[in-house]
């Protein structure tokens, strides 16, 4: 039929628009040669260099370092601060919550400025501390994005039912509540993560101190023009991130849904 | 006699192995109210789909008029369609869902606005018009998707268990209402449900299905008091079904007992299953009573009290104002029209 | 119980204070004075920064991000329906396969997808190799503005994709069959149907193309070569290499100011917002 065939023939071009600039990547980082024209045979010593690469490494500590304390900080207080959300009155709530979604809604770079502007107002020196801070505030929004509407879907008599077979209100929270939106906890927590790996606005705003991460190393390198090894570093990115979807993929068809 | 206007010749549909519709036969006729009775996965609503086009079926023909429409789209149908969850269009206000049928067909305004106003008033919605389908109530959507189908004046309207969805009083004032909208329009209705006592209530014709099989086509009447065999009997109001066996014509032998009856056509001393309503037998004394038995369960239903009473190892149902208490010895009885043979 | 939860909320309202209001603050006041911002005894009054926001040089960069983003979210959006289109009409079995690589792009570093264009893109890069080899003469793409737009489209796509799909994939099968049922062919339904009850996943994708498009830094330096400068370009000057953290305040809230209000207006285009579903 026509119609498949053009339907195929599209998507095969868009996911060729997708691919191509990681699969040139990904072939080159085999390239003995540093130019991207010219195979001038095949080498692995672009790998060799990128684990030797001090700065590289530095930063996929960092990277992964402040990720992964931010996303714990945040899915806690995010979790706290939607349950309290969700028990507030009408008006109190949408202020807040309104206030709390600018991170989400301004362009990352007004947000990274403002608390560079904050941490220099108040004296800070620029490093670890603010760069964690700042990835805080802007992943507790997504937090409380995720977790409050679990709230509002769970059943309201649930906490009452808790209550009434005798829990006290920390036992009911512990062992009915937080079970019931873990879904949810666990998806903010995931989506605080991912953000925090992938940050480069804020980040670049708010760090100092030889305190990097992975987007400000490529960032500076590459406007300075091509390192290969950064070719490599693309490989095992994408090789990681199929593997990882793939798992995600595999465990979403047992049952739980994480792909619509 | 109406004319045929839709024929389903030999009709089969599977899905992966499984055969939802086996091999259906059957004729539909002009301005008649046709109901498709039977269990979930009977293949009635399959059966449906493909009169209205949303389905292809494997094997056999669809006539409509005569003509074979099986590769006919459902928007070249003279047939339209009032879904079970409604699907109306929640980003149109009730007047353009109404009108959208007529709109593709380029119906000049003036028209469009004649009839949704006719429809609306049909379906009791005027003043309806600007308001949007969300704001309203489980009925006032389901008469909207009405309005929406009857407006394209189709030659068929098919409604697919449309009242489901319904609080029961609220079902029962639809059931008569569409009655009444078939007999003003004077179109054929095709009608699906499971329930039995909607399609006894509404319908002329009711096609018994199960398992992909149609098993008995009749009127309501005919459908209730001639079962044609165990599975119709069992599906359509509560019946007692006992084994036994034909000895001659007019008389039937079970529960240890021989009864005359008005039923002939079978083999000598063929094997069959004997249908006893509830609600035909009366309870006597003991003496009286053409079997004995004891009352082993009583429970008030409102309209009359039903009852279990075993008497030769079946427990007989019977459904009786006449209340008696558990435990105690009574006899039963009924008449030889009661007593309806079926093939074993 | 209600009354006690709820002071679980109050820690938060303290930290939105401080690190979510007081900022912005800042940034509004740096934007209305003028003075050495390390020592707030010599900050005075001035619109001077506001001023020279009107100089036509920088209204010209204002008026290139928008450019650039309109017609960036408007490739996404053209390209991008008929992705989500195809992906919510295919088979339950293709469809988790067809998301999944759709989705794996995106999971991979912003930066390393940016670079990955100049790598194809750059005067000695791939395309122009491969056209030398050819024989034909090489596209001078980058830098370029044209360059830069690709490097956006290729960054914001999935995410126009996404919520449409989502969209797409909650529409009751029957409304699309009752459209059929009542005399409209696949193209009319679409028009009629399926297109009208997919603009609020329109309206998202655009926001969530539209606004990163506007104000990056990134794609531009990286893929303009720093000679296609845009404001978000204008404003990371300020505060690293300039110095100049009035004007810059300055940039940062209009840039704001304008993104606020075409958010406005997309949601007066759409009555129902749901608030947490369309973000995914």
């Amino acid at each position: 039929m026509v119609m498949k065939c053009i339907k195929r023939l599209y998507m095969g071009l868009i996911f060729l628009f997708l691919y191509a600039p990681i699969l040139v990547l990904i072939v080159f980082s085999f390239n003995e040669s540093k130019s991207r024209g010219y195979w001038g045979g095949f080498t692995l010593r672009w790998y060799a260099e990128l684990f030797r690469d001090r700065d590289i490494i530095k930063a996929l500590y960092y990277t992964f370092i402040i990720a992964l304390l931010s996303s714990i900080i945040s899915t806690i207080i995010g979790t706290f601060s939607a349950i309290g959300l969700h028990n507030m009155g009408l008006f109190g709530r949408k202020m807040i919550l309104n206030i709390n979604y600018l991170p989400v809604l301004n362009p990352d770079i007004v947000t990274g400025v403002a608390l560079m502007t904050l941490f220099v107002s108040l004296n800070l020196r620029l490093g670890f501390l603010t760069m964690l801070i700042s990835h805080v505030v802007f992943n507790i929004p997504y937090v409380i994005l995720s977790v409050l509407p679990k709230l509002r879907q769970m059943n309201k008599h649930m906490a009452e039912a808790a209550l009434d077979l005798g829990a006290t209100p920390f036992i009911a929270m512990k062992k009915v509540i937080i079970p019931e939106i873990m879904p949810g906890i666990i998806t903010g927590a995931l989506m605080a993560f991912t953000l925090s790996i992938d940050d480069f606005v804020i980040s670049f705003f708010n760090t100092g101190s030889g305190v990097t991460n992975l987007s400000i190393v490529i960032y500076s390198m590459a406007k300075r023009g091509v390192k290969p090894s950064i070719n490599a570093l693309s490989t095992l990115m994408l090789i990681t991130v199929v593997i990882l979807l793939l798992l995600i993929n595999k465990r979403s068809t047992k049952g739980d849904e994480l792909l619509p | 006699m109406s004319k045929k206007l839709i024929e389903l010749k030999n009709i089969t549909k599977s899905y992966n192995d499984m055969v939802a519709v086996d091999h259906i036969n059957i004729s539909i006729r002009e301005n008649e109210f046709i109901t498709f009775l039977g269990p979930s996965g009977c293949g009635k609503t399959t059966t449906l789909r493909m009169i209205g086009g949303f389905e292809d079926p494997d094997e056999g023909d669809i006539l409509f008029d005569d003509i074979r429409i099986n590769n006919v789209p459902p928007y070249k149908r003279n047939i339209n369609t009032v879904f079970q969850r409604y699907a109306l269009f929640t980003h149109m206000n009730v007047y353009e869902n109404i009108a959208f049928g007529l709109r593709i067909k380029k119906t000049p305004s003036n028209e469009v606005d004649k009839r949704v106003k006719r429809m609306l008033k049909l379906v009791d919605l005027e003043g309806f018009e600007k308001r949007h389908v969300d704001s309203l109530s489980g009925g006032q959507q389901q008469r909207v998707a009405i309005a929406r189908a009857l407006v394209n004046e189709p030659k068929v309207l098919l409604l697919d268990e449309p009242l489901g969805a319904l609080d029961l009083k609220l079902r029962k004032e639809m059931q008569i209402e569409l009655i009444d909208m078939q007999k003003n329009v004077g179109i054929t209705f095709i009608y699906v449900t499971h329930d039995q006592e909607e399609a006894l209530t509404m319908s002329d014709t009711v096609v018994v299905m199960n398992k992909g099989i149609i098993q008995q086509i009749g009127t309501p009447v005919d459908i209730y008091n001639e079962p044609k065999n165990k599975f119709v009997a069992d599906f359509i109001g509560e019946s007692n079904i006992i084994e036994g066996i034909m000895h001659e014509d007019f008389l039937v032998e079970f529960s240890g007992k021989k009864f005359k009856c008005v039923d002939k056509g079978f083999s000598k001393n063929e094997k069959v299953d004997i249908v006893v309503r509830p609600e035909d037998i009366d309870i006597t004394t003991p003496e009286d009573g053409l079997l004995e038995g004891v009352v082993t369960s009583v429970v008030f239903k409102g309209v009359h009290y039903e009852m279990l009473v075993e008497s030769k190892n079946y427990e007989y149902m019977i459904q009786s104002t006449d209340m008696q208490r558990e435990g105690s010895q009574v006899g039963l009885s009924f008449s030889p029209e009661d007593i309806h043979v079926m093939k074993g | 119980m209600k009354n006690k939860a709820k002071l679980l909320a109050y820690p938060y309202i303290v930290w939105i204070a401080i690190f979510i209001i007081i900022p912005l603050l800042l940034v509004l006041v740096y934007s209305f004075t003028a003075g050495n911002i390390h020592d707030t005894s010599t900050l005075t009054f001035s619109l001077k920064s506001y001023e020279k926001v009107f100089n036509i040089l920088y209204l010209n960069i204002l008026w290139k991000s928008f450019k650039l983003a309109f017609i960036s979210t408007f490739l996404c959006l053209t390209l991008g329906y008929p992705v989500a289109l195809i992906i919510s009409r295919a088979k339950a079995k293709n469809k988790s396969v067809l998301l999944l690589f759709f989705l794996v792009p995106i999971w991979m570093n912003f930066l390393l997808r940016t670079y990955a264009w100049m790598a194809i893109l750059s005067p000695n890069g791939f395309i122009n190799r491969l056209l030398k080899i050819v024989g034909l003469p090489s596209l001078a793409i980058m830098p370029g503005q044209t360059a830069v737009v690709i490097g956006m489209v290729y960054n914001f796509l999935p995410f126009m994709v996404l919520p449409i799909y989502t969209v797409l994939s909650k529409i009751d099968k029957n409304v699309l069959e009752a459209a059929m049922d009542l005399g409209a062919n696949k193209l009319l339904t679409f028009i009629k149907v399926i297109l009208p009850l997919t603009i609020p996943g329109i309206i998202s994708g655009i926001t969530m193309v539209f606004m990163p498009a506007v104000s990056t830094f990134v794609i531009s330096q990286l893929l303009g070569g720093g000679k296609e400068l845009l404001i978000g370009n204008l404003i990371e000057q300020q505060f690293t290499v300039q110095r100049d953290w009035h004007f810059g305040s300055a940039l940062s809230i209009i840039l704001m100011i304008m993104i606020l209000i075409s958010m406005a207006f997309m949601s007066k285009a759409d009555k129902g917002d749901e608030g947490g579903a369309t973000l995914w």
